[in-house]
């Protein structure tokens, strides 16, 4: 008998409170396993958002701070600024990142922060009971768009990777999922990538990753991982943006 | 810079010189007048004495970075004038109930809206009564000279630690552009980070610095943890001056720039025979109400003369309990009262006591 496979060191024994078939769970695992993999869980300072992931600071076994809604990189920015030997990561999502705190990514990334931001996108306020994000598609339901989002009334999607790719600041901008095992292992690799991007203090790195909610959506969780595959990567692109080492940004290619 | 000699300093940089002393170690802000000499001295002087200086892309982003400096056990300070604390509230909420220190400079400029740059004081009830939202108080200090804001700034570092709450130095215009002889206090180094900070835990437990308590008797408990400090802080940090008030039988109270005015305005009303005294609180929260209770004690009215509309009167009122009767005289809007036309409004008040 070997064991194959353990709990993250990175993560807590406290249990997820996330809903059935959300796939921040996955998210979780990976960030865990990839602190775990470059030994930063011990130095690491993290920071909790607002929405879903709130809780984050109960579940990842490091120093983690909580923030006020969409003002986690300017937290994450105090504290990089002040104690440059840690490692400083940013867990947010689309609400907070992408409307609230829009201002706070563009000038953390315009400024070339060395920090990490694992940004959520499943195109919907979560936490609050599914109004519109500023990533919700176009035609997509939600409590404040009961017939759609439309052009007109409120806008294009927002496409934060493409917006970060334009910064000269931003070292690393990569849209990933997890719809799938050979997604996940993208997502990983694109996760130590935007490591990297902070360990050689080469500025900001940015993983979006396109994930799930199964009950905002009223969808089950299989029609949930077809609905990114099908809607949502139509709107969003997968791929790496931005990438500080353009040998693997070709190789990834 | 030698420690001791006097030197002729301007009210901001005395200030930004008196907190890189204390051992500041970041400074994050945004420009808004009149406080812009603030950040320009931190961004000459500051990284060379080994700090960290950043100019933030707004003030919600600074006072955000002073969250995320704090929580990591630095010593750390942002400062701005009324528009831009309006805009730092919501952080300091999230501070104070997190428990982390930090010193907030307000050089007040007059209001509401944009306002003007002209000195005010209509920001005493954002500074004294919370300010954002929730339960929670900051500490503080009003100084009326270059010399007591340079000491205040330099003692409001220790304060905030000691309390783990943020101080603010409720300034002005008229405090933050004039120039006058200061002593320097010696250079002090920071302490390391305390064991709460986020430093990387290493081999110990993670700390979080959060003010999320979903069940509300935590969140109770919290509102009273922290309030038991404020009843500790009201035991140990008011701070007041009094100036003649042994006898007086008309009582002036005023603090900061106005306070500093009417002192010339009573010499000349007392060389007029009129016993009327100043009471002058420096700490505005705590405030000091058993000290002017005591101080109006001989009092047939008491005078509450301010740069507002009438703010800091209320508390005077609710100290005094309806033992004496109050009255207010106010200019606003960035007008700063002449001592000739306080003396009027001294003979005014006298002339017509009860």
């Amino acid at each position: 008998m070997r064991q194959v496979t353990a709990k993250p060191k990175a993560l807590t024994n406290a249990p997820f409170h996330y809903c059935p078939g959300c796939t921040h769970g996955i998210i979780h695992r990976l960030l865990a396993e990839t602190l775990d993999e470059f030994g930063l869980t011990e130095n690491a300072i993290g920071i909790a958002s607002v929405g879903c992931s709130v809780f984050a600071y109960d579940y990842f076994n490091c120093d983690m701070q909580q923030a006020a809604h969409g003002r986690a990189p300017a937290v994450a920015t105090g504290i990089k600024r002040v104690r440059p030997q840690n490692f400083v990561f940013t867990y947010q999502g689309d609400g907070d990142l992408g409307s609230i705190g829009i201002g706070e990514t563009i000038h953390a990334a315009n400024r070339g922060e060395n920090i990490t931001i694992i940004f959520v996108n499943n195109a919907v306020y979560g936490m609050t009971g599914g109004q519109m994000a500023p990533t919700t598609l176009l035609g997509q339901k939600s409590s404040t768009t009961p017939t759609g989002r439309s052009i007109g009334e409120h806008g294009y999607p927002l496409p934060v990777s493409e917006l970060l790719q334009a910064l000269p600041g931003a070292a690393y901008v990569a849209r990933t999922t997890v719809t799938s095992p050979s997604q996940i292992r993208i997502t990983k690799r694109a996760l130590a990538q935007a490591f990297q991007a902070q360990i050689q203090g080469r500025g900001l790195g940015l993983v979006e990753i396109l994930s799930t909610c199964p009950v905002n959506w009223h969808m089950d969780p299989v029609e949930a991982l077809t609905f990114i595959n099908e809607e949502m990567v139509a709107q969003f692109p997968l791929g790496v943006f931005k990438d500080f080492d353009e040998e693997v940004a070709r190789d990834g290619k | 810079m030698t420690t001791n000699a006097a030197k002729l300093m301007k009210g901001n940089e005395a200030i930004a010189e008196a907190a890189i002393r204390a051992g500041c170690q970041a400074y994050f802000g945004y420009p808004i007048t009149p406080q812009n000499e603030i950040p320009d001295y931190m961004a000459k002087w500051l990284p060379k004495a080994g700090g960290v200086f950043l100019q933030a892309e707004s003030e919600l982003a600074a006072i955000n970075m002073v969250y995320g400096a704090a929580g990591a056990g630095s010593r750390v300070m942002t400062s701005s004038s009324s528009p831009g604390i309006s805009l730092m509230q919501e952080g300091l909420s999230y501070i104070a109930c997190a428990e982390l220190p930090c010193v907030v400079i307000n050089m007040v400029r007059s209001g509401p809206g944009l306002g003007g740059i002209l000195p005010a004081q209509s920001d005493y009830f954002q500074a004294v009564k919370g300010g954002g939202h929730g339960d929670y108080k900051l500490l503080v200090l009003a100084p009326a000279t270059v010399q007591e804001a340079v000491d205040i700034t330099y003692a409001s570092f220790q304060l905030a630690e000691k309390y783990r709450n943020p101080v603010m130095i409720l300034g002005d215009g008229l405090l933050g552009q004039m120039m006058e002889s200061v002593t320097l206090p010696k250079v002090e180094s920071p302490p390391s980070p305390p064991d709460w900070a986020t430093t990387g835990r290493q081999k110990g437990k993670p700390r979080i610095i959060n003010s999320l308590y979903i069940e509300g008797d935590v969140m109770e408990k919290r509102n009273q943890h922290i309030f038991a400090k404020y009843a500790h802080m009201a035991e140990d940090e008011v701070r007041f001056e009094k100036y003649h008030t042994d006898g007086a039988r008309l009582l002036v109270a005023a603090y900061g720039s106005t306070a500093r005015i009417a002192k010339t305005a009573i010499d000349r009303a007392r060389a007029e025979g009129i016993p009327v005294g100043l009471f002058r609180p420096i700490s505005l929260y705590p405030f000091p109400n058993d000290a002017l209770r005591k101080a109006a004690a001989e009092a047939r009215v008491v005078l509450t003369l301010e740069m507002s509309m009438g703010q800091m009167v209320d508390d005077v009122r609710l100290s005094l309990e309806g033992r004496v009767p109050v009255v207010f005289y106010g200019r606003t809007g960035g007008v700063v009262p002449t001592p000739k036309e306080i003396l009027k409004e001294l003979h005014r008040v006298w002339e017509n006591r009860a």
